[in-house]
């Protein structure tokens, strides 16, 4: 079963960016003019070899190589522009590479976009056929199918009415019906699941993840982590058309995270205090197993460093301390009275508290809420810009609707409370 | 289901695909579909549909009878003036018609190059059997002309398969080239428009080509139109319509020529289409 189907060696792929020119097509006239000054050029100074100042080369891809097995599950990350479009494009055969070799094994069927070639004017039906000869189904597969792609898409109703008069929810869902029902050996699939609703796109990862089961090979980018955790084993990480991370999922999502993170550290806010004034500066995590002070693992203990300036003496002091998640619900709040502590006096000064806690949760971003309180009343407080970045550490096969908030260890264990009786023996 | 086709495909810079006629045939399916796909929509949301086809070559061969043949008093080789003009606008229109949808085809698809991969030839050459329809439609009005006037065509009738097959040669080369010429460089939106109007007027469409001067007709024949034409009215006429051999083998050399050149150009430019479109 675990034949190589795709071959990958040292695939480049270039693409010559134009700078000052504004159209997006070669206009006939630059290329009269440009031979006919590179035919000047070569009169006066014979043997000089000018490039063209207009274009600057970009590689899309450089010296990518991998290896995908029969029935492999792969999901390939990345930011904008790393090349994962461009890899996708050249596997299905869209576009040729520069250099380099692939080979593959079996039918590929490519899913680019959701609806490719459905022609708003003709009706359900004939989009259903249209669609399926473009995706690569023969006419009596289509047939076969249809019934089935019907119902997937819930649009009996409308199946005689033109796609144009569709909402733009029934169109996506009937874009997706067809390519659902495709059976290629190897599956090629970019970002489709960023239309449509929730529930749809749940439909969409079921059925995918249905396809994979059947023992056929996914290829799968899309931006949506969660998604890609749930439907794939393997990882590739592409960062600037190269391969940075590969192997398994979680290790190659971790991988891509801390990137991310890193890149957006930058704008953490310098806070200046004046005379005065009581203010929160700075957070960090000590310690965690990242590497990294601004994220943690799920279920790692998590010492979180508050650090507090106070330009003058302040006495009856309370720490608040809370977490937030990405959809605004409160995870976690404690304050630093909690188990009958007593409250703070603080003289003029740098001060730091730690809170100690075991994050059980969800690999997400999340953010800090500060806040330090005295006889006087509030007298800061402070959400920080830079988030909480909390990495996946454990290996789940469930899918995303099946991701609760708690990312918390189950054990499961079997147990015989009776052994059936063998008859016969 | 793991079985079939368990051919290896290779992926390389500037490799040639040997399968690229075999894929042609195995997506013979997806032709239909574009075609059918094409024609369908060409008059959809039109109040009376298809009779477009027949209304409009129908009235310029009215204005061209009109003008040639009544006030110019131009001949038409023993044939009634209207089927003589109707005769070259057939071939004509098929060809204008063709170059027009041929050329813009690559374009109007570009969503389809750009996310899909199918022999990219299927394209054009599905925007020319748009136009056959529409020839074969406008046919109608010649049988009905030829009963009006109770004209019967000669035993040459039956070699118009032959002529519709060059005008079909003479029309996917053209296309091919602006089709292909057209994703590179948009300037060909503008020439097109241009060649179908001039050359409308430098095809022998509204009057015989017996017309030109004899030590012209070899050069004249340089428009490949030229030969088609003959070919159509002389199968078609039949009697006092002679065909030029030397003009109308040169057109046929150059049909040929503007085929395969069409073909081959292609081919070689298509590798880019999609980072290009």
């Amino acid at each position: 079963m675990s034949e190589t189907v795709i071959r990958v060696e040292n695939l480049s792929k270039k693409y010559i960016i134009g700078h000052q020119k504004q159209e997006r097509y070669t206009a006939l006239r630059d290329v009269l003019a440009e031979g006919a000054k590179s035919i000047g050029r070569k009169l006066l100074k014979p043997g000089k070899r000018v490039s063209d100042p207009g274009g600057e080369e970009f590689w899309a891809l450089k010296e990518v190589s991998f290896e995908i097995k029969q029935g492999d599950r792969v999901g390939i990350i990345g930011r904008n522009g790393a090349g994962k479009s461009t890899l996708l494009k050249i596997l299905s055969r869209i576009t040729e590479p520069t250099s380099g070799r692939i080979s593959i094994k079996g039918r590929v069927a490519s899913l680019l976009e959701v609806g490719t070639g459905f022609h708003p004017e003709l009706t359900g039906r004939e989009n259903i056929y249209l669609n399926g000869a473009i995706l690569g189904m023969s006419k009596a597969e289509i047939k076969k199918k249809f019934d089935e792609i019907v119902a997937f898409a819930e649009v009996e109703k409308f199946l005689d009415t033109p796609v144009k008069r569709y909402s733009s929810g029934m169109y996506v869902r009937l874009a997706f019906a067809v390519a659902a029902h495709l059976e290629p050996e190897i599956l090629v699939v970019d970002e489709v699941l960023a239309v449509g609703d929730a529930q749809f796109q749940n439909k969409c990862l079921g059925k995918m993840g249905e396809v994979a089961r059947e023992g056929r090979t996914v290829l799968f980018v899309s931006h949506n982590l969660s998604a890609v955790q749930s439907l794939c084993q393997t990882g590739i990480y592409l960062d600037s058309g190269k391969i940075n991370t590969i192997g398994n999922i979680s290790t190659t999502l971790a991988a891509y995270q801390q990137t991310v993170f890193d890149n957006s550290t930058g704008k953490s806010e310098t806070i200046e205090v004046a005379q005065g004034q009581v203010k929160f500066t700075k957070w960090q995590l000590a310690g965690s197993l990242t590497q990294h002070e601004h994220s943690c693992y799920s279920r790692e203990e998590c010492k979180f460093v508050l650090t507090l300036v106070t330009r003058r003496q302040i006495t009856g002091v309370n720490i608040g301390f809370a977490i937030w998640n990405s959809d605004e619900k409160l995870i976690i709040a404690a304050s630093s009275l909690d188990g009958g502590k007593t409250y703070l006096s603080l003289e003029e000064g740098v001060y730091e508290f730690v809170f100690k806690v075991r994050l059980p949760l969800k690999s997400d971003t999340y953010h800090l809420d500060v806040s330090v309180n005295t006889d006087e009343g509030q007298l800061d407080r402070w959400q920080p810009a830079t988030q909480l970045l909390v990495l996946p550490n454990l290996q789940t096969n469930l899918p995303e609707i099946w991701q609760g908030l708690l990312n918390e260890e189950v054990e499961f264990e079997l147990q015989n409370v009776s052994t059936p009786i063998l008859e016969g023996n | 289901m793991v079985n079939h086709s368990q051919t290896e495909l290779i992926i390389e810079a500037g490799r040639t695909e040997t399968q690229y006629w075999k894929d042609l045939w195995r997506y013979r399916e997806l032709f239909y579909f574009l075609a059918w796909r094409d024609i369908l929509v060409r008059y959809k949301q039109t109040v009376i549909g298809i009779a477009w086809a027949l209304i409009r070559p129908f009235l310029t061969m009215i204005v061209f009878t009109v003008v040639f043949g009544n006030l110019a008093k131009l001949p038409s080789e023993g044939a009634p003036y209207p089927i003589m003009v109707f005769a070259g606008m057939l071939p004509w229109q098929f060809f204008s018609g063709a170059l027009s949808e041929c050329s813009n085809s690559l374009i109007t698809n570009s969503n389809l190059i750009s996310k899909v991969y199918f022999p990219r030839l299927i394209v054009p050459a599905s925007a020319v059997i748009v136009s056959f329809v529409d020839f074969l439609v406008a046919g109608m009005i010649l049988l009905a002309l030829m009963a009006w006037y109770n004209f019967v065509p000669s035993w040459r009738i039956l070699t118009l398969p032959v002529f519709i097959l060059i005008a079909f040669a003479a029309s996917m080369g053209a296309g091919l080239w602006l089709a292909a010429l057209n994703v590179k460089y948009r300037d060909f939106r503008y020439v097109v428009p241009f060649i179908i109007q001039f050359g409308l007027y430098i095809s022998p469409v509204g009057f015989p080509s017996s017309i030109v001067p004899q030590q012209w007709r070899f050069l004249y024949a340089l428009n490949p139109m030229v030969g088609v034409i003959d070919g159509f009215r002389w199968a078609i006429i039949g009697g006092q319509a002679e065909l030029y051999w030397p003009s109308f083998l040169l057109s046929l050399g150059l049909v040929i020529l503007l085929f395969g050149g069409g073909i081959w150009y292609f081919r070689k430019t298509e590798r880019t289409f999609a980072d290009v479109i």
